[in-house]
């Protein structure tokens, strides 16, 4: 649906509840619709996930009849061409011209940072569901920039190392793409594996858009590791997972894949290579809590597909979004105090069926799912807990200002510890 | 087509051309007073790119060499601008300095390397360098930030706002504009020209081509870097795509829409390509397509781009 579509839905679905209410309003400001702008990667390498992201953002509203504390909500949906100039320009179109009252969105790192550097000098609260780069949440955070329903790149890949080290994995190499999500989730893998105990053999990084993995699943196979972490997106983590089978390593060396090798929108297009692959995420689309069922369910009616970490996350921060400004009764023009209550939120239905809140950085702490890549009765592969960490939050278990002092990870930083 | 387009400029009335610039550059002027702030950074977008398609023009229009490479000789400079400002602290200007002669310096790499080609291999070898300058901004993470890019408040308070900015950028645009309309007017200018027209001819009048065409595409790298650095202080931010292929290809594309051989063209290109891009997009999500479109009968209706074909009508009249 486009945004056309929807604003009309909304405005048809709203227009009749709000007439009634009209007269009871007082202030003009209260009752002025809610303007959010949604910023995805409707073109470029990602319009795929850009498309689940409005997807998953509007599903929320469409739930609630694109209305809460009383108040109309606007969603103005821009296209950030996955390039981050564009998504500067287009940043700026919504708050200049369309006068939103926030932003969220974006898909892309770069464009996330372009974004956040953006309104770092306008004020304008911007929410990332999606962007994953360590320092929007630590070294390098801005008070109104928050991580509502997102997750920080190395979060994820700390209990993932320690669970590899516990299935007796001591040796590993990684593989990853060659840009800073990679670096990240690598360096958290890398960081935590070696404190344990366990070593990093040799770490591969390839060019994003890499078609041919023979060269580094030669290497991969002649390193006599006991496994392999893997961070791969979009169409490389197919090409990657389709290689690895034919070459004949599947069964034989253990992949550990960073979560967005085995997300949904990748497992979807792929067979049997996927299956039994591991991974750790905080989302499972099939695990078993209630609210979780339903919103895969609902989902899948609506849309045809399970959702993947884009529709997923943009609902739940629209959930986040709403919660808020239902507590504050609907006043989001006092700015410090939506934020302030965003901050403090401790969002209890979302998906997850589990609290989830932020950390003081503005990052969520949550339970994390060691995943793994399973086939279910109508043949459509999934994601099914195997088991869970509780309450991991960006820093491990790591004190914040300690490890913030350590540089971020990259290429040549990946936390390594020697001997 | 080019000899068309260069007689054609030539029979326009050097005084109702001023006039007409004089009265373009009062309504830029004005322009901001009538607008919203987004609208005004739209229109101080359009000038930045004016220049920089200005510039490739310079080459293409008048030395008959297409680049596509001058993507990365901007980007140069907006990446050294924030790298010096961000890394060093250096101050803006000496930071603006440095960025135009990097640029300049890297235009002099790419000229020494293509100069002797033309035409189609002259294309392919500037894409070629451009796409190294690329590679390099996007894998030697620990100095341009890889894919994430550089980020930093560097534009100073002063000029901070929408409204002052634009002002800004306008100086700048008229100041190069003029520059570069006196650098293809100079007699060196002109033996550039000469060298698109018949290059054969000018080396047996005694012509040093080579030397020719490379301080040509050394200049239009200065001006393409200038554009560059105004790029750094308009975003406060840069990334791979910046430097990459398709800011290249859409420089060229203005100077194309506009009117290759005719300087302030690319200005018109600029504008319409930007427009068009705000324009349709704000009511679908296929504008790329549309604009592909515009392209696509740009080039079938009017080849000479937008002032060509009007040049060539107003001379066909008097004619």
């Amino acid at each position: 649906m486009d945004r056309r579509t929807f604003l009309k839905t909304t405005a048809a679905a709203v227009g009749g509840a709000g007439l009634g209410l009209a007269p009871m309003r007082s202030a003009f400001a209260q009752t002025a619709p809610i303007k959010i702008g949604l910023l995805a990667p409707l073109t470029g390498v990602i319009a795929a996930g850009g498309k689940e992201v409005v997807e998953g953002f509007q599903m929320y509203w469409q739930e609630v009849n694109g209305e809460i504390a009383g108040r109309k909500v606007e969603v103005i949906v821009e296209d950030d061409a996955s390039n981050p100039d564009t998504a500067l320009q287009k940043a700026r179109r919504l708050v200049e011209q369309s006068k939103v009252d926030f932003l969220v969105g974006n898909i892309l790192a770069n464009t996330g940072l372009a974004v956040a550097n953006y309104v770092k000098g306008t004020g304008t609260p911007y929410f990332i569901p999606v962007i994953a780069a360590d320092d929007l949440t630590q070294r390098q955070r801005i008070p109104h920039v928050i991580r509502i329903a997102g997750y920080s790149a190395s979060q994820n890949s700390r209990p993932f190392a320690d669970w590899a080290f516990k299935q007796g994995y001591r040796k590993v190499a990684t593989i990853s793409q060659d840009y800073t999500f990679g670096h990240e989730q690598c360096g958290g893998f890398a960081q935590t594996f070696t404190e344990l105990g366990g070593t990093i053999v040799q770490q591969f990084w390839h060019p994003l858009n890499t078609s041919d993995f023979s060269p580094y699943l030669g290497q991969l196979a002649g390193l006599g590791v006991d496994a392999v972490f893997a961070m791969e997106t979009g169409a490389d983590a197919t090409r990657f997972a389709k290689q690895f089978a034919s070459f004949g390593l599947k069964g034989k060396l253990p992949i550990l894949a960073a979560q967005n090798m085995t997300d949904q929108s990748v497992i979807r297009t792929l067979g049997p290579e996927a299956e039994g692959l591991v991974s750790a995420a905080h989302f499972c689309e099939g695990a078993q809590e209630p609210a979780t069922v339903k919103f895969v369910n609902d989902y899948e009616k609506k849309f045809g597909i399970l959702p993947s970490i884009y529709g997923f996350s943009h609902y739940s921060g629209a959930m986040w979004l709403a919660e808020s400004i239902k507590k504050i009764g609907g006043k989001i023009e006092d700015r410090d105090l939506f934020l302030k209550t965003v901050r403090e939120l401790e969002l209890t239905g979302s998906p997850l069926g589990k609290a989830v809140k932020l950390d003081q950085y503005g990052n969520p702490i949550y339970d994390i799912y060691i995943r793994k890549v399973e086939k279910r009765a109508d043949g459509k592969l999934w994601n099914v807990p195997v088991t869970t960490y509780p309450g991991v939050s960006q820093f491990w278990k790591y004190d914040p200002e300690t490890y913030m002092k350590q540089p971020a990870y990259s290429r040549d930083f990946q936390g390594i510890k020697k001997g | 087509m080019s000899t068309l387009l260069s007689s054609a400029a030539r029979t326009a009335s050097p005084r109702s051309a001023l006039g007409l610039l004089v009265a373009i550059i009062a309504v830029m002027a004005l322009m901001p007073t009538f607008l919203p702030t987004y609208h005004v950074s739209v229109l101080t977008q359009i000038l930045i790119f004016g220049v920089f398609a200005m510039s490739i023009d310079i080459l293409a229009g008048y030395a008959g060499r297409t680049s596509l490479g001058h993507g990365a000789i901007f980007g140069t400079a907006t990446y050294v601008v924030l790298y010096t400002v961000t890394q060093y602290g250096l101050p803006l200007w000496a930071a603006i300095i440095i960025s135009v002669l990097a640029a300049t310096v890297l235009a002099a790499i790419f000229a020494a390397l293509a100069i002797r080609t033309t035409g189609v291999y002259f294309l392919l070898l500037t894409l070629a360098l451009g796409m190294i300058v690329w590679g390099i901004c996007l894998r030697w993470s620990v100095v341009t930030g890889g894919e994430n890019g550089i980020r930093g408040d560097i534009r100073p308070v002063e000029i901070g706002d929408a409204l002052s900015f634009y002002y800004v950028t306008l100086v700048c645009t008229v100041v190069l504009t003029f520059a570069m309309w006196r650098f293809i007017r100079s007699p060196f200018g002109l033996t550039l020209s000469g060298i698109r027209d018949s290059a054969g001819r000018m080396r047996s009048l005694g012509y040093d081509v080579s030397l020719h065409l490379f301080l040509g595409f050394v200049m239009s790298g200065f001006f393409a870097g200038l554009a560059g650095a105004l790029y750094a202080l308009f975003n406060n931010f840069v990334s791979p795509s910046t430097v990459a292929l398709t800011q290249s290809v859409t420089g060229l594309l203005m100077a194309i829409v506009g009117g290759v051989g005719t300087l302030f063209g690319a200005l018109i290109g600029s504008f319409v390509m930007i427009t068009l891009e705000n324009f349709v997009s704000y009511y679908t999500q296929r504008w790329p397509t549309v604009l592909g479109l515009v392209f696509i009968f740009t080039m079938i209706f009017a080849p000479a781009g937008v002032l060509g074909t009007i040049r060539a009508l107003r001379s066909r009249r008097r004619g």
